[in-house]
């Protein structure tokens, strides 16, 4: 077993994971609320990840953060040396690479609260920031859970960018799906194994698990997103949900 | 005015849609209750949302007890965290992942804990949320919920209370009892409440006054009495609940009453038209009293006598609305015991008896002459 690989592959994920929500909570309420004219260009530079090949991806990250690209000399300048081949080189590629996985689904999220709610928080005192965090985030919980588990989970998965960004150095960048693919070249189909079914595996039980919890918040209406009107409300569809596909 | 009033003059433009205006006066300390009154579609809940803020005006100034909440000529705007109102939207808009203690804590949270506590315990007994604090919002009927929200909107001590259509969606014996209750905590709070109404028992109920809105404008604010029986446009008269508006002329005018000649009768009215003046003639079905033909009436002050025959009849639970033709057509409108007395049915001779006050007319045309003094 290839505890490195596995390791690095966590710490990766987990902190793709965390900087993504971070960095996604404000850019998905822009996009869920924005009334701006460019708002559908910012969403499809975020969306653009989902189609580009990984690899094209790869490139275009390693040129910028080469010594003649703008995040290479930057880094440069700020003295922390370049990035590709790097530890945070490779977290950096990948916060890029999973930003639709976090932010589609808390985009979603936050724009299918009630719009009314967030109103009359306004009319009671309540600053865009306190209300956010008192009324349209606990009600964004699903939103959040899903947005943690793509990113954790595309991260996990995550090889073309890694590849080009990261290359392939042990304790570095040489993640499990890198791990994998040396096994396979080297006719180490046992090895390969052994790290592909755990994978698998845990793919596998954090979705299930999730779509599971999501499932159930929404079936009983009993800590919905709509708002509350006794029992004389009628029953609301649920939001159109554009997940985006796991590639 | 020497008191505190909140003066609107607004006006709301919609790239595709109608443009809202709107201009009234609201007494702060004598806690009145103002009503915006008309149909679906006519800009109330537009210019409910321009006092709490959630709407700015194109053009035109929001002054409230002497602090400019908009002016936007000078591109003033007060953001809705520093109006200091109560606001409810259309269905409560509880928030459904707090409790009903903690929906009415919400305005007030940032207070002292003991002021907080107090204020939270007293407003959820005055409404009569006992035992409820622990519920969700998805836990309480209708009813329950407006009330919570009603109580979340007052723990601010607002200045004042903006509520749009307060009672909408709620079945009929709810609605009944929270429209009462309403008028009740009106009363008891003193708060000053501008509310979105399109329902004419709950303007007359709950409002002092009353703003008539159509198509985006304000056609005529006043004592709600006052409007609903002397409407100044056809348009009021229709949404104020006016049967009978048949047009008439003005034949002669005496004392403050005025004669109108209307189908070929003769109708007293009060009124200071001069003749010659063309108007509408209107009446409230529920003025016309209803007796056989032939009934001698003594000291009985109604001024107009219109026989007439029955053309139709619509029962409407303990009311019943009658057609009649008087030589221009006329509704009443009678208790099912008074028709049941007359033994009426479509066809038959009676006759109409309004009060010269009941009949309001509306002057039409460029020939109002106001009539000078006492002739």
């Amino acid at each position: 077993m290839d505890w490195q690989a596995i390791w690095l592959t966590a710490r990766l994920a987990f902190l793709v994971t965390v900087l993504l929500l971070a960095l996604g909570t404000p850019l998905a309420h822009w996009l869920a609320f924005s009334t701006r004219r460019w708002r559908g260009l910012v969403e499809a530079v975020v969306a653009l990840p989902l189609v580009l090949p990984p690899t094209v991806l790869g490139f275009y990250l390693l040129l910028a953060m080469g010594p003649a690209g703008p995040l290479g000399r930057l880094t440069e300048t700020l003295g922390l040396g370049l990035l590709p081949f790097t530890f945070p080189g490779l977290v950096v590629a990948s916060v890029v690479y999973s930003l639709p996985f976090a932010v589609q689904p808390l985009a979603v999220a936050f724009a299918a609260v009630d719009r009314s709610l967030i109103e009359t928080s306004w009319t009671l005192g309540r600053s865009p920031l306190q209300t956010f965090l008192r009324v349209t985030a606990p009600l964004s919980a699903g939103g959040f859970l899903t947005a943690a588990v793509l990113t954790f989970a595309h991260t996990i998965g995550e090889f073309g960018v890694v590849l080009m960004v990261g290359g392939n150095i042990p304790g570095v960048s040489r993640t499990i799906s890198i791990a994998i693919y040396d096994r396979v070249q080297a006719l180490d189909y046992d090895g390969a194994a052994a790290l592909a079914l755990p994978l698998l595996v845990v793919s596998f039980a954090v979705l299930a698990v999730t779509y599971t919890i999501r499932g159930r918040a929404g079936g009983t209406g009993g800590r919905d997103r709509r708002s509350g009107d006794g029992a004389g409300s009628a029953p609301r569809p649920a939001p159109a949900q554009r997940w985006p596909d796991a590639s | 005015m020497a008191g505190r009033v909140l003066s609107v003059d607004l006006e709301r433009r919609f790239v595709r849609g109608p443009t809202i205006t709107a201009r009234f006066e609201l007494d702060l300390d004598a806690g009145e209750v103002l009503a915006l009154f008309g149909p679906s579609g006519a800009g109330k809940t537009t210019i409910l949302r321009c006092l709490a803020g959630l709407e700015r005006p194109d053009r035109g100034t929001i002054v409230a007890a002497g602090r400019t909440w908009v002016d936007a000529a000078r591109g003033t705007f007060i953001a809705p965290q520093a109006r200091r109102i109560g606001y409810l939207p259309q269905g409560s808009a509880l928030f459904p992942h707090l409790s009903v203690a903690e929906n009415v804590a919400f305005g007030v949270e940032g207070r002292a804990a003991p002021e907080r506590d107090d204020q939270v315990r007293v407003l959820i007994e005055l409404l009569g949320l006992q035992g409820l604090e622990h519920r969700r919002p998805a836990e309480l009927s209708g009813g329950q919920a407006r009330r919570v929200a009603l109580a979340r909107a007052l723990a601010r001590r607002p200045l004042l209370l903006l509520l749009d259509e307060p009672l909408s969606a709620l079945d009929a014996p709810t609605r009944e009892e929270l429209r009462l209750e309403l008028r009740t905590q009106f009363a008891r709070f003193g708060t000053p409440t501008v509310l979105v109404t399109h329902d004419r028992t709950e303007a007359l109920v709950l409002a002092d006054r009353v703003a008539v809105i159509v198509e985006g404008a304000v056609r005529q604010v006043g004592p709600t009495a006052d409007v609903f029986a002397r409407p100044v446009d056809p348009a009021v008269a229709r949404i104020v609940g006016v049967d009978t508006l048949v047009p008439g002329t003005v034949r002669a005018a005496r004392d403050g009453l005025a004669t109108v000649e209307v189908g070929g009768r003769e109708l007293r009215a009060v009124s200071d038209l001069g003749p010659g003046s063309a108007v509408l003639v209107s009446l409230r079905p529920e003025d016309v009293l209803l007796v056989p033909a032939g009934h001698q009436l003594a000291g009985l002050s109604a001024r107009n006598r219109l026989p007439g025959r029955i053309v139709s009849v619509e029962p409407l639970g303990a009311l019943v609305r009658v057609g009649l033709d008087v030589g221009f057509p006329l509704r009443a409108l009678v208790t099912r015991q008074a028709f049941d007395e007359l033994g009426a049915g479509p066809g038959q001779e009676l006759v109409a008896l309004v009060k010269a006050p009941a009949v309001h007319l509306i002057a039409v045309g460029p020939s109002r002459v106001e009539a000078a003094g006492a002739g």
